[in-house]
């Protein structure tokens, strides 16, 4: 008799009842949205916004971008996801900066929140700013501008490549049509047979030994690899301040993965820009970046130089990371792992976000969110576990079961 | 006579020369090409250990393991499973058999049925193969939940309501629930995330610890490989071009390709430099493949001969077997 | 003993699962996600609600006109009314000039009665109340299409599963003979079996109707059939039926538990839209004399009194007796189409434009 009342889905202890959200819960998150979303919506669909609302000041000169407190939320059907929540960081000039973090942490949508290519209406950037130098002098608030301004930037001094680069290729066009056109779209001087030499020289730069060819043929003719170097090629093209590279080598493999590596990098010395890389692979990360930012469920948890959070990394899911990597040391062993799931970042708790997965857990640790702590000019990191004023509490270390 | 006799009752599964070839259609009429996706393979897997098979994409290391399986039908070739030709047995025969050899897939969120609660997907086929009588039922299905981390409650949820990692979580314990002694695991990890990475390793090595099972373990991850398995092969458009025990071929890599692959790893600290070989160009097209040496298009070492002659899977020390002309004797 | 045991461990797991913020979020069920799309389109709720109210009228409807007045669906009305009849002739005389004749004449009319408060679209040409039929026309209607549709989904899904999964000549088998079927004019045919139906003494008249349910379903299931077969081949290859197939279930058990489910979505899409049509094949046959037997009423057979073959007086000055019949009609079907694509984006909103 117990045996059938278990699973009688709706008797489990009323769980599953709780799981699925009520009709009420989802018309009032409906409605909610709509509201905030139409606000939003409004505002950037503004015409003739005088350009003094949107011009800024670098705090720093030497960076190209600078991100202070941005936060891009998600409005969706089960609730507000705050896919970025407070992220401020860097991009100086002519570095390689690496955000790594696993899915739905909150990387990609950064990067689209530079580009003003959130999905939207879900997607908004609620607060926060995010200055960017252009090549003429000027300093951009990139949230307040409007999109028609954004066009102009977008494409030419900031280009993107993407992780899968057959779907970031129209498959009906050659790839020197494409290639031609962003050259044509942001050059104004530039003429078809300008153009075209443009192209054919950017495919002999990316290493591309018959670039005639592969100016005349249809993406699905080539590999993988190629694919990518031509989405460089294109990337390059109109002499970008700084390149996004979204997990550029995620779905190549390891030898070819080996080979963009090393063109990204020679690229990075022959332009004058930066590079912001973002990825889940910590391997990549090491050998490419100069600095490091580690998210985590839509916030920074530490940001360094790349020898400080490889040698002495300070927040215990960073340590976790690159304790969890197999390899070498771990054979046979058990690898150590970091328990539980990535947060789905759905009505997150105020306390740290990963406090229900840490090993070091406090007292405090389900309180407050941790402040950032800086260790040297370059470390931060945001953990209880080294905040002198709040040591008292580390009595209170909870062993992991 | 007697060594093969003793080979049988070591190993749980022989493969001889296996091979799957697809028929791809030309536009010119008569010639009917060929993409040899799996090309003369032959390998064995002891009883309780793991086999690894690294390779790159299109290198046929999933259509090899699909095979083994008989989810595509074979060619050429023989796969002796406990000394049983899976090749050639009738297909009712093979089904009554499936539960001995499972599959754990690539992607969880493509291999779990939609429309069936988890409970369901884990005990669909425990019910057909009554493996265990029907009062135990849900209790076994349970505690096989439990054993793969899942909390019972589950039973009655659907796959879109989980995240990848409890996905495979699922995937794997569908598998187990047969009670299977060989399983398949086709890139089990490499859609998840690096910390949910581990949990699923562990997950694996916890079981066979428990259970005895003997795995081939199907990555191009070649740091998850070198973790998890006892030998390893390495494979290069259809071919094996090197095999052995996992600590002579990672610690002394002889085929030139493993070389470049075992360099081509990027390593999680800024301080070491690799001295990376750097491949040149693209695999080539399965369809036509470079005659010879299948790998000699970018080899850095390539000679006369390895255009010429098609290198065989030679041992080279005890336990290492190595594919190339660089170590034959003339 | 056991269960106890296990049903305190299940407790303790979900104290667990309450705690962690993993589990702090809740999701949408699927069902729900399609009823919040499709209600978010103002087109799918108007169709719905044009259905509704055929349903109601031609269900419900009944119940309260036999309440309220107990008319039936054959009962016959006889009311008498003065009809003048007023002809006039133009002659030229014998004088010359032109004469104009009247003749006046007055008749007894029982039938054809206009619309009154007792009977609100009046009466026909039987005698028989307009409204109260419609309602029953509405009723045979709507459940004529249902168990065709019914039908020709389940012989659709048997064929176009059994196509779909084993392919090579049993596909081969079965979708030659649904391309034969798909050519076969319908009409036409529907015409001929129907005429053959009604020329058979043997068959009662009240019997007709099922052979008029059967012949439409034998036309239409071909098309089921296709996006069965389609759907399956399509589905066949995603991963989880490869593993159904390492896991070495029957293969009775793969299509019905892992394949149809799963063509669900579009089986419903198309049932819908399907329905519109079956009322309209039904409506053309039962105009044509070929569908539901007289006496019993249908919307088509109502329209054809209009038939401008047998006089124009009908069509000319009756607009009572045909016009509601043809609005009701077309409701039902525009409903049902609005409500199929409602569900088509509902259920895959990447199909939408």
């Amino acid at each position: 008799m117990g045996m059938m009342k278990i699973f009688k889905r709706k008797k489990i202890q009323g769980i599953d009842d709780t799981h699925y959200l009520t009709l009420k819960e989802e018309i009032r998150i409906s409605k909610e949205n709509n509201k905030i979303i139409r606000q939003f919506e409004r505002r950037k669909a503004r015409r003739n916004v005088d350009e003094s609302e949107y011009l800024t000041q670098m705090r720093d000169p030497s960076n190209v971008v600078e991100f202070d407190e941005l936060h891009t939320y998600f409005y969706t059907e089960v609730g507000t996801v705050k896919a970025v929540n407070g992220v401020s960081f860097d991009i100086p000039e002519g570095k390689i900066i690496g955000v790594v973090g696993e899915s739905g942490c909150g990387k990609s949508v950064t990067s689209l929140s530079l580009m003003q290519l959130v999905q939207a209406p879900q997607g908004q950037i609620v607060s926060g700013s995010i200055r960017y130098k252009a090549s003429d002098g000027k300093c951009y608030d990139v949230t307040k501008m409007p999109t028609s301004e954004m066009l102009k930037i977008r494409g030419k001094d900031i280009a993107m490549i993407f992780q899968e680069p057959m779907t970031s290729l129209n498959p009906v066009f050659r790839i020197g049509e494409q290639m031609d056109e962003v050259v044509l779209l942001h050059d104004s001087s530039a003429t078809p047979e300008s153009a075209r030499k443009r192209s054919i020289e950017m495919l002999n730069l990316v290493g591309i030994a018959m670039a005639d060819k592969v100016y005349s043929s249809y993406p699905h003719e080539l590999s993988g690899g190629m694919r990518q170097r031509v989405m460089i090629a294109m990337a390059l093209s109109c002499d970008p301040r700084l390149i996004i590279a979204d997990e550029p080598t995620t779905a190549l493999d390891v030898t070819i993965q080996a080979q963009i590596l090393d063109l990204l990098r020679s690229v990075m010395n022959r332009i004058n820009g930066s590079i912001m890389l973002i990825t889940h692979d910590l391997g990549v990360i090491a050998e490419m970046a100069d600095e490091v930012v580690v998210m985590y469920a839509g916030r920074i948890i530490e940001k360094g130089s790349v020898r400080e959070i490889f040698h002495n990394p300070r927040h215990p899911y960073t340590i976790g990371l690159m304790k969890s990597k197999p390899g070498k040391a771990t054979q046979g062993e058990r690898l150590y792992s970091i328990k539980g799931q990535v947060p789905n970042p759905i009505n997150m708790p105020d306390h740290c976000y990963f406090y229900n997965r840490c090993d070091h857990r406090m007292e405090i640790c389900s309180k407050a969110y941790p402040e950032m702590l800086q260790f040297s000019p370059t470390h931060f990191s945001s953990c209880y576990l080294y905040d002198e004023n709040k040591v008292g509490d580390t009595k209170n270390v909870k062993e992991s079961e | 006579m007697e060594n093969d006799k003793k080979d049988m009752n070591d190993n749980i599964l022989v493969v001889n020369n296996l091979k799957k070839y697809y028929p791809v259609s030309r536009l010119s009429f008569g010639t009917k090409a060929f993409v040899k996706a799996v090309d003369d393979v032959s390998l064995s897997i002891k009883r309780g250990t793991t086999m690894g098979l690294v390779g790159e994409s299109g290198c046929g290391k999933t259509t090899i393991g699909r095979t083994i399986l008989r989810l595509h039908e074979v060619t050429g070739g023989q796969v002796l499973f406990d000394g049983i030709d899976l090749a050639k047995i009738p297909t009712r025969k093979l089904r009554k058999m499936r539960p001995q050899m499972q599959m754990i897939f690539q992607d969880p969120y493509s291999s779990l049925s939609p429309r069936l609660p988890i409970g369901e997907i884990i005990g669909e086929a425990v019910r057909d193969h009554k493996i265990v009588p029907k009062s135990e039922y849900r209790q076994y299905i349970v505690k096989v939940m439990k054993d793969c981390g899942l909390q019972p409650q589950y039973f009655y949820r659907y796959p879109h309501e989980f995240s990848g990692g409890q996905r495979q979580r699922i995937s794997i314990a569908r598998a187990v629930a047969l009670k299977p002694r060989f399983i398949i695991c086709d890139e089990p990890v490499s859609a998840l995330d690096v910390s949910i990475q581990s949990q699923i390793i562990n997950l694996m090595m916890d079981l066979q610890e428990q259970f005895g099972y003997t795995y081939l373990f199907i990555s191009h991850d070649l740091s998850v490989v070198e973790h998890i398995s006892d030998t390893i092969g390495v494979m290069y458009l259809g071919s094996m071009v090197e095999t052995g025990d996992k600590k002579l071929v990672f610690s002394n890599p002889m085929h030139p390709y493993t070389k470049a692959l075992l360099s081509a790893v990027p390593v999680s600290d800024p301080d070491i430099k690799m001295n990376r070989i750097i491949l040149k160009g693209d695999i080539p097209s399965p369809v036509n493949p470079p005659s010879g040496c299948k790998f000699r298009t970018r080899c850095q070492s390539c000679m006369k001969i390895c255009s010429e002659k098609v290198p065989v899977l030679k041992e080279y020390e005890k336990g290492h077997s190595v594919a190339c002309h660089l170590y034959s004797e003339n | 003993m056991q269960n106890d045991n296990i049903e305190k461990h299940d407790m303790g797991m979900n104290n667990e699962a309450e705690s962690s913020i993993e589990e702090n979020f809740r999701v949408i069920s699927p069902g729900r996600m399609v009823a919040k799309r499709f209600f978010k389109s103002k087109l799918s709720v108007a169709g719905l609600l044009m259905i509704i109210f055929v349903f109601l009228f031609s269900f419900i409807g009944p119940v309260i006109v036999n309440h309220t007045w107990g008319y039936q669906e054959t009962q016959v009305f006889k009311i008498e009314r003065i009809s003048d009849m007023v002809s006039t002739a133009d002659f030229i005389a014998a004088d010359g000039r032109t004469y104009t004749y009247y003749d006046k004449s007055q008749t007894v009319v029982v039938f054809k009665a206009p619309p009154s408060s007792e009977h609100w679209l009046g009466t026909d040409t039987s005698g028989f109340d307009i409204l109260t039929r419609l309602m029953y026309g509405g009723r045979i209607s709507l459940a004529i299409s249902f168990i065709v549709i019914i039908l020709e989904t389940i012989i659709g899904i048997i064929f176009g599963g059994l196509a779909g999964y084993f392919g090579k000549w049993v596909d081969q088998l079965i979708m030659r003979v649904v391309d034969t079927f798909a050519c076969l004019p319908s009409i036409p045919i529907l015409l001929v079996l129907s005429a053959a139906i009604s020329s058979i003494e043997s068959i009662p008249a009240e019997h007709r109707i099922y052979y008029l349910m059967a012949s439409l379903t034998l036309m239409g299931w071909t098309g089921v059939a296709r996006i069965v077969r389609g759907q399956i081949l399509m589905l066949r290859e995603q991963e989880y039926m490869m593993a159904a197939e390492t896991t070495g279930i029957s293969p009775l058990n793969k299509i019905f538990r892992h394949l149809v489910p799963n063509t669900m979505p579009q089986l419903i899409v198309s049932a819908t839209l399907g329905l519109g049509g079956v009322i309209l094949y039904e409506s053309t046959l039962s105009y044509l004399g070929l569908g539901v037997p007289f006496p019993r009423a249908a919307w088509g057979s109502m329209i054809a009194l209009a038939d401008p073959s047998r006089g124009q007086e009908i069509l000319a000055n009756y607009p009572n007796m045909w016009v509601p019949a043809g609005i009701l009609i077309v409701v039902t079907v525009l409903g049902f189409s609005f409500i199929g694509d409602g569900l088509r984006d509902a259920f895959d909103p990447r199909m939408k434009r």
